[in-house]
């Protein structure tokens, strides 16, 4: 009794005689370390407004906004047009913000001698019915890879990372094929990659080590060879690259505007430099 | 007379007290069976509406194509999963039976004293290591190590997974063998020693046989276990959908693939349901290996009664 006693009294204190504004955000696992990073830093500004950042992955982020559970979602991926659809359902008008952009690295082995990629040869080793099964057929000989077998790592079907790659890489109505190492987390793509000279994976930029090797990426097979980074995803040169949203159900207002705005404004987007992301424009961060 | 059965009849504290503790008890006993019917109602709801209109029979069992969140052509074949769980559990079990039976006739019929009470610690402590750190043994040690030892290209493989899960099943396999061998009355023993038997020819000839529904219940609770286990499996197996044709293919575990995906995937979806379709079926499997084991061990029980030796009970000295 004492219990419920306790839960009754917790309930009724956050949910009323607070004066301060709590804002739920969720979402990508990608975004989940800059989220946190943003949150610390507008709690010590706006003492007045706290952000509550758990991460559980785009989808998770989007489905508690589609619920109208959380207000802000992250998500490293677009909408789907039936998820806007759900959320409509529900009377929550999803607006979409862009708060930076994230090249998704290609990583291999530091011993692998291959220095460049292009789209296609991605497509045909990652894709449904593509042909490409050993470093060979890529012309390289990795050293500590005695099976010349490539080691497809990719990510957890319903991630976002994975839901990107698949449209900017594999082309719309491609399916990835089965039998590559499905990590859980973009941090995992690259221990893995760092430790099996055979592998090639993908992850975002900003997971990047000293004990990996990012390949530059092709578009095309004359285009140019252009190495992931901040500048080169922040000029859109870099093929891969691809924007982080954040989600409001409906037009945000009070707190949560000033949040967002705070995010998009210089300062919010240094932040996500900082942590390895491109931010939206041109911010001197110096 | 009528004075007593009135003294008998009052309810005082203690009568309350007495009344209190059964019922707190019943209800104890009672919950176990709530709790299993509400988890089976539970995931069978969420699952339903997948069972009835989506699924297909010779899809789900007999395709590998796992492929829920295709843009334009989902498929749910929960062939390659299921091969996944059935090749490293056979592994595991491989590795564990020799182990954990060892252990077990070692701890129950030949050590003494001290190192049987450390060995019996010991064991148990091994019961208490947490699968995270075992998933995590097998992701940078195992893996390195079986890319230098085999010259394979990757280490996260039906081998990595199931020489840990048959480390993990181990101590639980050894502990419930050791307490059927204990179960097999002193009597026995003592006749096929005056029969001039040696201790091997007693443990192999007569205690063994004596006990061996009790050590093929331990051999199942071990495997209910293999397939149970999610975190290591998910860290040790590759998780890639594969029908596995050696032991150094990467598979993924129907276990690992509900852990992996059922976070991110919108509630009520078909993909929703279908990683609850694998929830039924791995509750069905391990509800039907745990009822097999105690069927063996009922088994075991009853033929010693039947032969009206002392209860197991007080056959160890």
């Amino acid at each position: 009794m004492s219990v419920l006693g306790l839960a009754a009294a917790l309930i009724a204190g956050c949910g009323g005689g607070s004066s301060r504004n709590v804002i739920q955000n969720k979402g990508s696992d990608t975004l989940v370390n800059v989220a946190q990073a943003w949150a610390e830093e507008y709690a010590a500004l706006r003492p007045g407004t706290a952000v509550a950042v758990t991460g559980g992955g785009s989808g998770t982020g989007i489905a508690a906004m589609i619920n109208g559970t959380v207000d802000v979602a992250n998500s490293s991926r677009k909408m789907k047009d039936s998820e806007i659809e759900l959320a409509r359902g529900n009377g929550n008008e999803p607006i979409e913000f862009v708060v930076g952009y994230d090249a998704l690295a290609v990583y291999v082995h530091p011993d692998n001698p291959m220095d460049e990629i292009s789209l296609e040869q991605l497509a045909a080793l990652y894709g449904e019915g593509g042909d490409i099964d050993t470093w060979s057929q890529y012309g390289v000989e990795v050293p500590g890879c005695g099976s010349d077998e490539i080691v497809r790592v990719s990510r957890q079907n319903n991630s976002g990372t994975y839901v990107y790659f698949r449209e900017a890489v594999l082309g719309e109505r491609r399916d990835f094929r089965l039998g590559s190492r499905d990590m859980h987390g973009s941090k995992d793509v690259v221990d893995l990659v760092e430790n099996t000279p055979c592998a090639i994976g993908y992850s975002g930029f900003a997971y990047a080590t000293d004990h990996v090797k990012m390949p530059c990426v092709r578009k095309g097979e004359d285009g140019d060879c252009v190495s992931p980074s901040v500048e080169s995803a922040i000029d859109g040169s870099y093929p891969i690259a691809r924007p982080l949203f954040m989600y409001t159900a409906g037009e945000p207002e009070g707190a949560i505007r000033e949040y967002i705005d705070w995010v998009l404004s210089d300062e919010g987007q240094c932040i996500i430099y900082e942590k390895g992301y491109a931010p939206r424009g041109d911010v001197d961060c110096s | 007379m009528a004075e007593l059965a009135h003294a008998a009849d009052r309810r005082d504290a203690a009568w309350w007290i007495d009344r209190a503790v059964q019922i707190l008890v019943l209800a104890g006993g009672l919950s176990a069976i709530v709790f299993i019917a509400g988890i089976f109602v539970f995931i069978t709801r969420e699952g339903a509406g997948f069972v009835f209109d989506r699924f297909e029979f010779r899809e789900f069992f007999a395709s590998p194509r796992w492929t829920p969140t295709s843009s334009h052509n989902p498929t749910y074949g929960a062939l390659a999963l299921i091969a996944g769980t059935a090749s490293v559990t056979g592994l595991a079990m491989v590795v564990s039976v020799p182990f954990s039976l060892g252990a077990a006739i070692y701890i129950g019929e030949f050590a003494t004293g001290r190192v049987r009470e450390t060995l019996k610690v010991l064991v148990e402590l091994l019961a208490a290591i947490p699968s995270v750190v075992w998933g995590f043994i097998g992701l940078s040690i195992m893996n390195p190590l079986i890319i230098r030892v085999f010259d394979v290209p990757v280490g996260l493989n039906v081998l990595n997974a199931g020489v840990i899960l048959g480390l993990m099943a181990a101590p639980i396999m050894t502990t419930i063998a050791e307490d059927a061998l204990k179960a097999v009355p002193d009597t026995y023993r003592e006749a096929a020693e005056a029969m001039g038997a040696t201790r091997w020819q007693v443990t192999f000839k007569v205690v063994l046989p004596a006990a061996r529904n009790g050590l093929v219940a331990a051999t199942l609770l071990g495997v209910g276990r293999g397939f149970g286990e999610t975190m290591a499996v998910l860290m040790a197996s590759g998780h890639s959908i594969n029908l596995p044709t050696s032991p150094f293919d990467s598979v993924r575990a129907l276990t690992a693939t509900i852990a992996a995906e059922l976070g991110e995937t919108a509630a009520g979806s078909d993909h929703y349901q279908a990683l609850f379709t694998l929830g039924i079926f791995l509750f069905l499997v391990t509800f039907a290996i745990n009822f097999a084991a105690d069927v063996f061990v009922r088994g075991g029980q009853r033929k010693q009664r039947r032969r009206g030796r002392r209860p197991a009970a007080s056959a160890n000295p």
